[in-house]
């Protein structure tokens, strides 16, 4: 029989260790993984890790696709330490790219400098407004937030979809389910030229600043972690836990609302049927990776970014289905939580009760 | 000689928790084990109950040495243990209760039958097919005796058995005791109140800090000079101020009603009552008569449905939330220390924002600042003596007792003009149960009204001026303390305010 027996003290080392550890059990699950299918190990996970980043174009598509994952994660993780489980940002930033999508398309012939500004609120509100309604569920009807979330999710990509072949639809575009073309006033300036590497990124390296700082330093942020924490003890402080529910959402959704913007106004630049590979999805495991701290989001947003980039590659070079990205996302997840349980919890073998 | 420990000694990664420990229960005694919190009287029992091993030294159980591994082992040789936190489930029966917690299987019939039997014999009235939930404190912890009784023991341990009942209950508790010894049995008694040792135990252990620092006869000693021995200090006996001045109403309640849908939880009835300043005000009542209720309304955690049913200073705050109320003056020490007064995960500088924020310069344009929590907890720990590594300890690393006094600290510290504290020297050892009771009644000679919710009415006769009991939600007329006896609040802690409501109360069922 085996049997869980919770730790006395978590080693201090190995809650920050284990993200370190469960990407070493990845790899080499990985290469099982590669070797099982008849390939050889190691040259798949230097085409998997090492190859899309190995020239500088590479770095800037690392950077571009780690944007979205670590603006979404940086919201969704204050969510997460105050106990509010936002599953939907895939959803907000879905809304968000709507709504700024369809500003840039409806004035698209526009060279007005404020129109990238005006489209950045744009994108920022319509994501709030997505998570607001599971926020206004949770708070009125008690309604759990990961199942309402989650729903809108699709329910935001059904409505993108029915944009895209009716309202916003390219009149121009031969039928094609797509929007017209932004104008160049829609689009974020480049980083570096010959790069999809767009302002965005700066901008999130702001946010992941902020977040840090209003977690660490601010009332707000301790309001949250007290919520998270211990219910009891924020309801004697006075913090009103319906004000968490509604600060985590609203950050949460105007930050994948953000991502969704900068997904339609830089590398996309128009709106389609599918804008986002699962980012908002994928910024869960990222938000738990970089222990809900944006620092260490920010790293994890890096490295997971990478697996889209080495499923792309190991699609082109060994003809591997897209899946690879998943099942990678899938591993590393797994093994961030196996060792999270071994690092609170010791494994007991054998009948023998030992009381504590 | 039926039990003797030699030399036992059991240390953890942070203390040594018994040194050395040797003593001895003979046959038909009740021998008290006595000593503050922290002193090492739990993990000797458990030891003895075979919870834990010891890292050295010898258990002789009947005069052969014995290693007891666990404590279907200990219940085998005939030890049987009470504990202070009862492993009862509320939604069975007490035969169902008594049947999971035995070594025997057998038919039930047979077992409720022994149960009558035994709690007839011992004066124990129960009746088996009874469920948990409908049971008082005092029932329930007679479901606990019989179904250790059942198993014939020779030795019971007693941990703390005394600390839910009413006084009458803790009478009847000691008859059934006594009867025990009689049959020869021994009885382990785990106390830190000093007349019940008094008044029960044959022979008395005294442990300090792990060591065994006085072996006594109770009836022989004072109180004093047992408290003493424990202590290893003068202690000092809170001093009242002649000359405090009782001044106008601060805190009014009045008709204050509420009902939850909770079956296991009392429901507050039309309670109403007068704190003024410059007075301790004490709310008596046996755990689980709505203190709880009560404590949560006046402190805001919970609205009132009434705004005018609690005032403040003339100012009805019923419909005010607890930061609200913090900024008129009110301090609250809620009784659960961790997990409700403080975060246990976070540092105790943190612990300080809980009810900090707002009323103090610890948060500034709603930036928290750092130095000045920091500041603060230190000046906390050193004012009321905290044992703790610094104002950057986890609140989860601090001993109960120490906890309790940091979070008083905390709330003193702020110059309250009304006070709300629940069990203040609940689980604190005597030294410092004096320091917070001389605390709190300087802080009342400065005019700050004080409200103490406490179980424990030894302490609320020494430091309050007026008391009430609290019994099934419902607040007895206040009383000057020294007009009152213990009798008459454990009449009032039955719900007996008056023959007519009692009346009253059986016409309704």
């Amino acid at each position: 029989m085996i049997r869980f027996e919770p730790r006395l003290a978590p080693s201090r080392v190995m809650v920050y260790g284990a993200p370190i550890l469960a990407v070493c059990f990845t790899l080499v699950a990985g290469a099982m993984l590669f070797s099982a299918l008849g390939y050889d190990p190691l040259n798949s996970l230097y085409l998997f890790f090492i190859q899309p980043i190995s020239d500088s174009y590479g770095l800037t598509e690392l950077f571009l696709k780690a944007t979205p994952l670590t603006l979404c994660a940086v919201g969704l993780a204050v969510g997460f330490r105050g106990n509010v489980w936002n599953i939907g940002a895939e959803g907000q930033l879905t809304m968000g790219a709507i709504v700024s999508g369809a500003i840039a398309v409806t004035w698209y012939d526009s060279t007005s400098m404020f129109l990238l500004p005006i489209m950045i609120i744009a994108g920022v509100l319509g994501g709030m407004a997505w998570a607001a309604i599971p926020a206004f569920l949770k708070t009125r009807f008690h309604a759990n937030e990961i199942l309402t979330s989650l729903m809108l999710t699709y329910v935001a990509t059904l409505f993108l979809g029915y944009l895209v072949n009716g309202p916003l639809r390219n009149p121009e575009g031969f039928n094609f389910p797509e929007s017209r073309m932004f104008g160049d006033a829609a689009l974020l300036p480049l980083l570096f030229d010959e790069s999809r590497l767009h302002i965005g990124a700066l901008i999130t390296l702001f946010v992941v600043l902020l977040g840090w700082f209003i977690m660490s330093r601010t009332l707000i942020g301790f309001q949250v972690k007290v919520v998270g924490l211990t219910p009891l003890a924020a309801n004697y402080a006075g913090f009103n836990p319906k004000k968490v529910i509604w600060m985590s959402l609203m950050l949460g959704g105007g930050l994948a609302g953000l991502a969704g913007m900068f997904e339609v106004a830089g590398p996309i630049g128009q709106l389609q049927p599918v804008i986002s590979p699962g980012y908002g999805f994928t910024a869960i495991i990222v938000a738990f990776l970089g222990r809900l701290h944006p620092i260490g989001i920010l790293l994890a947003g890096t490295l997971v970014a990478l697996s889209y980039l080495g499923g792309e590659t190991v699609q082109m070079e060994l003809s591997l289905p897209l899946a690879v990205t998943g099942v990678f996302q899938g591993m590393l997840l797994f093994f961030l939580l196996a060792c999270d349980v071994l690092i609170n919890y010791r494994v007991v073998l054998g009948f023998k009760r030992k009381a504590a | 000689m039926r039990l003797e420990l030699s030399g036992i000694t059991k240390a953890f990664p942070a203390c040594i928790a018994n040194d050395h420990v040797n003593f001895n229960v003979e046959a038909g005694e009740i021998h008290a084990l006595l000593g503050e919190n922290g002193a090492g009287k739990s993990t000797l029992v458990k030891m003895i109950y075979g919870i834990m091993q010891p890292d050295e030294g010898e258990i002789l159980w009947e005069g052969q040495s014995v290693t007891i591994e666990n404590p279907g082992m200990a219940r085998k040789l005939g030890i049987g243990m009470v504990f202070q936190h009862f492993s009862l489930f509320e939604s069975m029966t007490v035969l169902e209760n008594v049947a999971l917690g035995i070594n025997e299987k057998g038919p039930l019939k047979e077992l409720a039958k022994r149960i009558v039997e035994v709690s007839d014999k011992y004066g124990l009235p129960l009746d088996p097919e009874r469920y948990i939930h409908t049971l008082s404190v005092g029932e329930r912890q007679r479901v606990e005796i019989v179904r250790c009784l059942l198993q014939d023991p020779s030795l019971i341990i007693m941990d703390e058995p005394t600390s839910v009942l009413t006084p009458q209950e803790v009478d009847k508790l000691f008859v059934t005791l006594r009867r025990l010894r009689e049959e020869g049995r021994s009885i382990l008694y785990i106390s830190h109140k000093l007349d019940e040792i008094k008044a029960l135990c044959d022979r008395a252990t005294i442990l300090r800090a792990g060591k065994v620092v006085g072996d006594c006869d109770p009836s022989k000693e004072s109180a004093r000079s047992m408290a003493q021995l424990m202590v290893g200090e003068e202690i000092k006996i809170p001093a009242r101020n002649p000359n405090a001045k009782v001044g106008e109403d601060r805190l009014v309640v009045e008709n204050l009603s509420m009902s939850t849908d909770d079956v296991f939880v009392a429901d507050l009835e039309n309670v109403s009552f007068t704190v003024k300043s410059g007075e301790i005000f004490g709310v008596a009542g046996v755990a689980g008569n709505g203190q709880n209720n009560l404590l949560s309304m006046l402190s805001g955690e919970r609205l009132s449905p009434n705004d005018e049913a609690i005032r403040m200073d003339g100012l009805s705050v019923g419909h005010l939330g607890p930061h609200k109320r913090r900024k008129l003056g009110l301090a609250f020490v809620p009784e659960e220390r961790l997990g409700h007064g403080t975060v246990p995960e976070m540092s105790l500088a943190d612990n300080t924002l809980l009810s900090g924020h707002g009323v103090s310069d610890l948060v500034q344009m709603g930036f928290l600042r750092f130095s000045k929590a920091h500041n603060l907890a230190k000046k906390i720990i050193e004012a009321f003596d905290v044992r703790t590594g610094g104002s950057k300890s986890e609140a989860k690393s601090l001993s109960g007792g120490n906890l309790q006094k940091f979070i008083i600290g905390r709330e003193l510290l702020k110059s309250p003009k009304l006070l709300i504290v629940a069990q203040p020297t609940w689980g604190v050892d005597a030294g410092a149960a004096a320091s917070i009771h001389q605390a709190l009644m300087n802080l009342r000679d400065e005019g700050c009204a004080i409200l103490v919710v406490s179980q424990d009415l030894d302490e609320l006769f020494a430091i309050t001026d007026r008391m009430a009991v609290i019994s099934h939600g419902r607040l007895s007329p206040a009383r000057p303390t020294h007009d009152t006896t213990v009798e008459q609040v454990g009449l009032l802690m039955g719900g007996l305010f008056d023959q007519v409501d009692a009346w009253d109360e059986e016409a309704q069922r």
